[in-house]
């Protein structure tokens, strides 16, 4: 039995904005697999619902003219996942969709939801950094554009204005999936129904005869306070050629940006080594997938 | 027809399309909720309770507190009334609690028209404790100056200790300790293993209602042994037995932590002080964690000592068990595991056992699917497997110079082993999994192969059926037979999942020639018109009450022979009873049908033919019998992550005669499923500083999913045990017992780390590996 005063359903996104604005303390529902969660906790008590489920614009995939790629935030991770558009060019996120929580979590649970409840776990979140995707907020009198590496700011918080702003698109620049190859490790206890201990996802790219990392992405769930991408890393592997000491120089200097807690759920020390690790596999598999040898 | 074959379940339909009734189904459209204050704090005192607030909420009916309740202390445990003075229950519990003894105690109940009023009053109570240092371990607990319970000062609630000299067993009083040395011996060093407290995790949550009808107080329940839940409940609520009614109905998973008695009184309690509404109090996931019952966590300190030519010589284990908060079963389950370690592998020369069960300020500590063995298997067969690394011996056939054989005196429960297929069992799993050829062949992969290591283990187990002579072991059951020629059967003892409704059926059938589909097991016990059966544990059901069933089928059949013998005007000698007929044995002519039977004598007018056939027995089992099993498991580890990834376990049991081999082999699939929780994955963790549970939910506790669960195959040896009503032995718990040790035996040969703690998680093992050298830390 939840706690619930009244749920308002919006049918667009001027109306989603109007009812936030009409009422304060109000709370965005749309899939509900997070909202609910704090509800049954009693985290959330005499809730104030404006859902977004019905607002059609906020659903989809479509790629635009100039190759950037528009994912509605209210797109559930299913179809995120079974896009053909997603599968083509950006099938790393389509794979981060794949490992949240379980078939029916991922049925109703929207992309979305997951970026804005902002928590460091977030599946799909390390895969749009590395992508450098770009949102779009809007507020009843305005629109603007972000980076997603700025709209993170602490755990379970974001950037987002309460009672007046809401996210309407995700973009995907093409200049960030062409000639790129990518890959998302999650490490999880089990293998499924898991919140991720550790998240990592690398895009980047390769020099025409594949021997050299051009640009290279690095960016990691779970290892900071905000899901976090390691720009001096970055910097120190591009131009690098692809062998022993760029995998050696991975494990070595991620540590430096990453700041992993200790805690009953998993212990620092477990954190550090899987940092370590899946940077080096993430990398490797990401070269691969990019058409490169290691 | 009959046993041995795999027919269908017979609640397969019901279950399978959602018109089988559990708890929750059952509960009438006016009910009150209650819902339980439990303590934010794991030790200490109520000093006052605050519920002028909450009693003006909307929707409340009434407030129960710690200051209102009986000053009556009863017994929660499953077990059947002991007439032994010996072996008492334990009373510690009152229906709330002022005394709080862990995080989560019982210390108000809200009662009101929803669970959502009733929730929201619970928030305005304002409690007042006086707080004492949280004593979370059995080294914290035992002798501290705070006692948890008044009426054990020391905090220890029981030990066993013993030598057994010449099969015989000299018990005597030794003293708590945690260091290393058994008995206080330094020739007796234990190598210490940890295990962790764990959780049944049944689909179903623990859920009752209760509501009065005139006098009589009823309790619809998912409980394990409702006759003895009855006993409990009239104590905790002062009301006669004859008065009390327990309703069992169809109980989705239970593994022992549906055996005691959990809010049945309190809901009882409260329903008699709303003048007999109904009052339900249906726990939420987080709360069935924390305010049922877990599996024992152990501190266990072994040493065994081998000669030359890989004979044992000596035995020592020091084991610490730490009971939690209420007394529940005592020392049983702790006494279950410390005296297995002497009937799996008896020695030769010094066998020495001392065992402890603490109060401590944890969740309580129960039954749970293996009582107490899983624990100590996990011990006892790592060490076995580390001895043999040490000596360079194969761990298979250094095991088998050391068994259990046939004919082995129980030198506890003084019993003589009749039937024995471990032997067996392991000689089938080595060929099965192809032991001597992985073994070289990882060996030379592990050799090359940086990150990802082979390997194949394994591991047995004993495990009695039923738990004579330590306590009653009976049962009863009656059968009506109807005119079409079914019967009706009913038993005390309870299907829980496990198919005993099913085996029922085929037991009555074997000897009845009536077909499964004609023979109705009434799976709803209501203790008004049910027979007293002690319950579902201990794998005691197939066993103990297959026995009564037996009996009852053998009353039944005389008694229709003896019908048709006298209408037919044939001796009953010469009649027997063969697809559902009475014929002459001799000539096989057919006299009639028992359905014939049953409609003339029901319906005769005639007082001295006339009788509605019924058949009602009491079966006392005087026999135990071990079951036995192997479990041998193939995997690799990912060593820089840490995680096992298990390409195969096959597991295989002698559970005596199998009476049913699909469901036998559905046992085998939940059992290994549940182990492999137990191995690689569960534990529950608490606030070392306040007590506080942590992950009691099943996002953080790490129960397996589908997709956690490797390929598993299951070969029963079958023996047949002479004192089982059908050959068949225990099987219910066994599967559960070798997996954990199997699996991490596969670890050892894998990686060269012997583990000796649960569970193997990624965490654990990472920890474990860097220790051991095998992650270089930084690996530039």
């Amino acid at each position: 039995m939840y706690d619930i005063k009244t749920v308002l359903k919006a049918t667009s996104v001027q109306e989603a904005l109007k009812l936030l604005g009409d009422n304060e303390d109000a709370t965005i529902i749309d899939g509900g697999t997070d909202v609910l969660i704090r509800m049954k906790e009693r985290k959330l008590k005499n809730a104030t619902l404006i859902s977004i489920q019905d607002i059609g614009e906020l659903y989809g995939v479509t790629i635009l003219e100039n190759g950037d790629i528009l994912i509605g935030p209210g797109t559930n991770f299913t179809d995120i996942e079974e896009n053909s558009i997603i599968q083509k060019h950006i099938p790393v996120l389509g794979y981060a969709c794949s490992q949240v929580g379980s078939p029916q979590i991922r049925n109703i649970a929207t992309i979305g939801g997951n970026i804005c409840n902002g928590a460091v776990s977030a599946d799909s979140v390390p895969s749009l950094l590395a992508l450098d995707a770009i949102l779009e907020i809007s507020s009843p009198d305005d629109t603007r554009l972000i980076p997603i590496r700025q709209f993170h700011t602490g755990p379970g918080k974001t950037i987002l204005k309460k009672q007046k702003e809401l996210l309407t698109k995700i973009i995907i620049p093409k200049d960030s999936y062409e000639n790129h190859g990518a890959n998302y490790i999650k490490f999880g206890q089990r293998n499924a129904m898991e919140i991720s201990t550790l998240g990592c996802a690398v895009n980047l790219s390769l020099s025409d005869d594949k021997k050299t990392i051009e640009d290279y992405r690095i960016a990691f769930g779970v290892a900071s306070s905000t899901p976090i991408r390691c720009p001096f890393l970055e910097e120190k592997v591009r131009g690098m050629d692809i062998g022993e000491e760029l995998f050696k120089t991975i494990r070595r200097e991620v540590l430096h940006e990453v700041n992993p807690r200790d805690s009953w759920r998993a212990s620092k020390e477990l954190r550090i080594q899987l940092i370590k690790e899946l940077s080096r596999r993430a990398t490797k598999q990401a070269i691969l997938n990019a058409g490169g040898t290691v | 027809m009959g046993v041995g074959k795999s027919i269908n379940r017979v609640d397969a339909i019901e279950k399978v399309t959602g018109t089988a009734k559990y708890v929750e189904d059952m509960l009438p459209s006016n009910a009150l909720i209650a819902k339980v204050l439990h303590s934010t704090i794991a030790n200490g005192i109520v000093k006052s309770i605050n519920i002028e607030e909450a009693l003006k909420m909307p929707g409340v009916e009434t407030i129960l507190t710690c200051f209102d309740v009986p000053d009556v202390l009863y017994a929660t445990s499953g077990h059947p009334l002991s007439l032994d003075p010996n072996h008492p229950d334990v009373k510690d519990k009152l229906i709330l609690s002022k005394r709080v003894r862990y995080y989560g105690d019982d210390i108000a109940a809200v009662v009101a028209d929803n669970a959502l009023n009733a929730q929201k009053a619970l928030e305005k109570i304002v409690v007042e404790y006086e707080e004492y240092e949280p004593l979370l371990t059995p080294q914290a607990a035992i002798n501290n100056k705070i006692s948890l319970h008044e009426q054990c000062p020391s905090n220890e609630l029981s030990r066993m200790d013993f030598e057994i000299k010449d099969g015989e067993v000299d018990f005597y009083k030794g003293k708590f300790s945690d260091d290393p040395y058994i008995a206080g011996r330094e020739d007796l060093k234990g190598t210490y293993f940890s295990v962790p407290p764990v959780h049944a995790c049944h689909i179903e949550n623990n859920s009752c209602f209760a509501y009065m009808e005139g006098k009589k107080m009823i309790v619809v329940t998912c409980n394990q042994v409702p006759h003895t839940l009855r006993r409990n409940v009239a104590e905790a609520i002062e009301m006669p037995i004859g008065d009390v009614k327990i309703i069992k109905p169809y109980l989705g998973g239970g593994f022992g932590n549906k055996q005691d008695t959990m809010y049945e009184p309190v809901a009882a309690f409260l329903s008699k002080k709303l003048g007999g509404r109904c009052v339900a109090i249906l726990l939420t996931r987080e709360e069935t964690f924390v305010n049922t019952r877990t599996r024992h966590g152990m501190d266990i300190y072994a040493s065994v000592e081998v000669d030359e030519n890989g004979k044992i010589k000596r035995k020592g284990l020091k084991l610490n068990s730490n009971g939690g908060s209420y007394g529940t079963h005592r020392h049983s389950i702790t006494a279950y595991a410390v005296t297995n370690f002497f009937e799996l592998y008896p020695s030769g020369e010094i066998q020495i056992g001392e065992s402890s069960t603490a109060y401590t300020n944890l969740p309580s500590a129960g039954a749970l699917r293996g009582y107490g063995i899983p624990q100590i298997d996990f011990a006892m067969e790592s060490q076995m497997d580390d001895i043999a690394m040490e000596k360079g011996w194969d761990p298979i056939d250094f095991r088998k110079k050391n068994i259990m054989k046939l004919g082995f005196r129980d030198p506890f429960d003084k019993f003589y082993v009749k039937s024995n297929g471990l032997e067996e069992c392991i000689d089938k799993g080595r060929e099965l999994i192809d032991w001597d050829k992985k073994r070289k062949e990882y060996d030379q992969f592990n050799k090359t192969s940086k990150d990802i290591k082979k390997g194949v283990g394994m591991a047995i187990f004993c495990y009695k059926t039923g738990v004579y002579p330590i306590q009653l072991e009976n049962a009863a059951c009656r059968m009506v037979l109807n005119e079409d020629g079914s019967i009706q059967v009913q038993i005390g003892a309870t299907e829980l999942g496990q198919g005993s409704d099913t085996v029922f059926a085929q037991m009555a059938s074997e000897i009845l020639t009536i077909p499964e589909s004609k023979i109705h097991v009434i799976s709803t016990q209501d203790t008004d018109i049910t027979p007293y059966d002690s319950g579902a544990y201990a794998s005691r059901q197939s066993y103990v009450t297959g026995g009564a069933v037996k009996k009852t089928a053998l009353l039944m059949k005389e008694k229709i022979i003896g019908k048709a013998a006298a209408i037919a005007k044939i001796s009953i000698d010469d009649l027997t009873i063969e697809n559902e007929n009475i014929i002459i044995g001799k000539t096989k002519e057919i006299i009639c049908s028992i359905g014939n039977v049953a409609t003339l004598i029901n319906f005769i007018n005639d007082s001295s033919q006339t009788e509605h056939i019924t058949a009602e027995t009491t079966y006392t089992c005087l026999s135990n019998c071990f079951a036995f099993g192997a479990s041998f498991v193939d995997l690799e580890v990912d060593v820089p992550i840490g995680k096992i990834k298990i390409s195969k376990i096959i597991s295989l049991n002698d559970s005596g005669k199998i009476l049913n081999p699909q469901l036998a082999r559905g046992q085998v699939h939940g059992g290994v499923a549940m182990a492999v929780g137990y191995a690689i994955g569960e534990q529950l963790l608490f606030d070392s500083k306040t007590g506080k549970p942590l992950n009691n939910n099943l996002l953080d506790y790490k129960i397996p999913t589908s997709m956690d669960i490797p390929e598993m195959e299951s070969h029963f040896v079958e023996t047949y045990e002479p004192t089982g009503p059908y050959g068949n032995k225990a099987l219910g718990e066994p599967p559960l017992i070798p997996q954990a040790p199997a699996i991490r035996n596969a670890v050892l040969h894998a990686t060269g780390v012997s583990i000796y703690k649960l569970p193997m998680s990624p965490q654990n093992l990472v920890h474990e590996f860097i220790k051991a050298g095998l992650i270089e830390d930084g690996r530039e």
